[in-house]
């Protein structure tokens, strides 16, 4: 009996004991590298290639900021976590950051104590069905059997949408994407639901693709973005202006292509002068040096070339830019001012 | 008496707390006490602090939130709107489910094994040796994921069975197994007594229990009978009445029918449902579990001395009946004690359950709750609370029992 009191103190011990201090970027620098928690793989988003380098969408976010505060867009250590561990991870400061395709929800914000720095990508979620099912509506799929992974939105956003329709469901409930795409696959399940982002980089690595169709049903808002710790502004800030640094670097036209040249001298734009460090002292402000954006954007390039390399309409994921193209290009991308 | 150590006149030192054996293990279990005691609150401060940095309270009001997913396995009502405490509590019917129908299969098998690997015959014995090793020496959620695996991928999905030359078929037009599970027939009540069935199974069981008491008595009877005449009563015919006829009498009354599984739609309708993430964990639960209890019986019946069943045959008893009568009474005493542990260790090892997505109670309130609402220490604190309540239950059922089959010492 007492034995299991410790043994129980000691687990509780185990989820307090990690709590990081206020000051991540001390412990950020002093460590010398970043602990990023990304997805435990999702091609196109984060998934480590051949050579068990991590690539992706959410990875490049990571690697941004690590060239930011550590100069190196290698020095991050890649954490996987599960729709189910991904908060712990965080609030437990076993991780500074997750970009794991999060849904920015209120709470998730206010009640689990975390800091969105921003939305990456505007996203909502969508149905995947075989097309040998012969469905062409979401609302058709009464009494079909389900896959959602648990631990997210999209099993919530689930139970509304069927219950406000009236039809029924079978949830299998599943922890990561693979297990999921198996399930799908071996028939177990009619459908798989998950972001539409998500759904377009699992259906890219099936055998035959167009085997499968994505309903026209968009169920939800999902804005996904990475996120901080609440309590520690100054780190959420670093964050929060390194996405910000490469929106606007491609509402500028600052790739990495002519980033050398742009950054050698102050040009003619004063935004981007302050946001390559050529004039004022932004990097100062939150205790980086003035480059910090230069080696940001060098990490992966600009917003934009990010898109392109990993998820956009060249690469087997295929998706367009749509709601996340620019604002000057009718899309929802806007980052506030460098000044 | 005198042998007093210490000289007389001198006092107490306080080297002699160290040195003095009269003193010595009180000094350690009292600096123990407070190593323990600062451990503790050092454990409690610190959870209290860092709660605080990450600016969270500690609140069970999350319990009476609705919680806002759905559970495909429920044995009471509940649905999406229901709150988190319910949910929790459908985990936790769930978890004794699995706990139960587990327990009851890995005794089966494990008396099985655990007898037969001692069998003459040397094909059964190897063959037990093999189902012993196998599964004791793979990690128990391996063989969870694959039959769980083996269940998805190597049986028919539910549209195999459409069509007009469907390319799987129902056994007996009754059972139908899928990659989603095992549809079997349910029997259903066309003038149930009560609303709810589960009532209305409570009735039918008490009526069972009633019969199988009075079967006892009828026993105890021809036994009586036996000591004071020398011949037993035939007893089966009316033993067997009594055994089925009450029972069957209140189904009849009760209007009771088959209600056979059937395609409907995307997945079949009707029937009960055996889900696959129920049977992969309550299988590879009992497998895994059993092995250990073979070993146990096996190591109980060694226990019993040869002189036992040498003399029990030299008495001209049948193997048959020396290990019923002689042997497996004795070794009893010597199995339950670590049969207890086995049986907890397996209620335990079904938190396993969501790596197949079973819903057990470790993943509606400590995996889904606990996701949703950011409420990680009071879930894990109720989890573990919940455990050690069942574990505790577990083994003081089973104590008693263990009583009453121990050596009565006159
Ligand atoms: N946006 C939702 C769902 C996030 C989610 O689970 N996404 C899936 C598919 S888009 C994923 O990242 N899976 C990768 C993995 O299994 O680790 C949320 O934040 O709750």
């Amino acid at each position: 009996m007492k034995k299991t009191v410790i043994l129980g103190a000691l687990t509780v011990a185990g989820l307090a004991a990690g709590a990081a201090g206020a000051a991540t970027l001390d412990d950020v620098k002093a460590r010398g590298s970043l602990n990023c928690g990304v997805s435990t793989g999702l091609t196109g988003f984060s998934a480590p290639d051949a050579n068990g380098v991590w690539q992706g969408f959410d990875v490049a976010v990571c690697r941004a900021v690590a060239a930011a505060v550590l100069g190196d867009p290698m020095a991050v250590e890649f954490v996987p976590t599960t729709g189910q561990t991904r908060f712990t991870a965080l609030a437990s400061g076993e991780i500074d950051v997750l970009a794991r395709n999060t849904t920015w929800t209120f709470s998730r914000d206010v009640d689990l104590k975390f800091e969105f720095i921003g939305v990456n990508y505007y996203d909502g979620q969508g149905f995947m069905v075989p097309k040998a099912l012969g469905v062409s509506s979401a609302k058709e799929l009464d009494g079909a059997t389900v896959c959602i992974q648990t631990g997210t939105t999209t099993e919530l956003n689930l139970a509304d949408f069927f219950r406000v329709n009236n039809i029924s469901y079978e949830p299998v409930p599943i922890e990561t994407n693979a297990e999921a795409q198996q399930q799908y696959l071996a028939g177990a399940c009619d459908v798989y639901t998950t972001d539409a982002s998500g759904l377009a980089a699992t259906r890219a690595s099936f055998e035959a693709p167009g085997d499968h169709v994505i309903l026209p049903e968009i169920i939800s808002k999902e804005p996904l973005g990475p996120l901080v710790r609440h309590g520690d502004s100054e780190w959420g800030d670093i964050v929060r202006w390194t996405l910000n640094a490469l929106v606007a670097a491609e509402e500028y036209g600052v790739t990495s292509a002519n980033i050398g040249e742009l950054s050698a001298a102050p040009g003619n734009n004063p935004e981007i002068n302050r946001l390559l460090g050529t004039e004022g002292e932004l990097g100062a402000m939150f205790g980086l040096e003035a480059d910090w954006a230069k080696k940001a954007i060098m990490a992966n390039g600009n917003y934009g070339e990010i898109f392109e390399k990993t998820i956009g309409e060249n690469t087997p994921i295929g998706l367009s830019r749509g709601l996340n193209a620019q604002w000057t290009e009718g899309g929802l991308l806007y980052s506030p001012p460098f000044r | 008496m005198t042998t007093m150590t210490d000289p007389p006149g001198q006092g107490f030192r306080l080297s002699q707390l160290i040195y003095d054996t009269r003193y010595r293990s009180l000094t350690i279990q009292v600096v123990a006490m407070i190593l323990l005691m600062l451990l503790f609150s050092w454990l409690v401060s610190n959870t209290i602090h860092n709660l605080q940095n990450l600016g969270k309270d500690f609140d069970f009001g999350f319990l009476w939130q609705p919680s806002g997913y759905d559970i495909n396995q429920r044995l009471i009502d509940y649905n999406s709107q229901s709150t988190h405490g319910r949910a929790a509590l459908v985990g936790i019917l769930n978890t004794l489910l699995v706990a139960a129908l587990g327990c009851a299969l890995a005794t089966v098998l494990g008396v099985i094994a655990g007898v037969l690997r001692l069998s003459n015959n040397w094909l059964v014995a190897r063959l037990m040796a093999f189902y012993v090793e196998g599964f004791r020496n793979v990690p128990l959620l391996l063989w969870i994921v694959l039959i769980f695996a083996l269940m998805t991928e190597g049986t028919p999905a539910p549209s195999a069975f459409r069509g007009d030359t469907p390319s799987a078929s129902m056994l007996f037009d009754a059972v139908a197994i899928t990659n989603r599970g095992v549809y079997i027939p349910a029997i259903h009540f066309n003038a149930a007594f009560f609303e709810s069935g589960l009532y209305n199974w409570l009735l039918i069981i008490a009526v069972f229990a009633a019969s199988v008491f009075a079967v006892k008595r009828i026993g105890h009877w021809a036994a009586v009978k036996q000591e004071a005449t020398g011949d037993r009563p035939t007893t089966w015919y009316l033993t067997l009445g009594v055994l089925i006829v009450p029972t069957a009498i209140l189904m009849v009354l009760m209007g009771a029918y088959f209600d056979l599984p059937s395609l409907q739609g995307f997945n079949f309708g009707g029937g009960v449902h055996l889900r696959g993430s129920l049977i992969a964990l309550w299988l590879a639960l009992s497998l895994y579990t059993g092995a250990f209890i073979a070993e146990i019986v096996r190591g109980g019946i060694l226990a019993i001395s040869k002189g036992q069943s040498e003399a029990a045959f030299a008495l001209g008893l049948r193997p048959g009946t020396t290990m019923n009568l002689v042997i497996l009474p004795q070794a009893l005493r010597v199995i339950i004690p670590p049969l207890i542990s086995q049986f907890l260790n397996l209620t335990k090892n079904s938190s396993l359950a969501i790596a197949v997505g079973y819903m057990d109670a470790r993943s509606t309130l400590g995996g889904i709750t606990i996701n949703q609402t950011g409420r990680e220490l009071e879930g894990m604190l109720l989890l573990g609370l919940f455990y050690l309540v069942l574990s505790l239950l577990i083994s003081g059922v089973m104590n008693v029992y263990n009583n009453s089959v121990k050596l009565k010492e006159r």
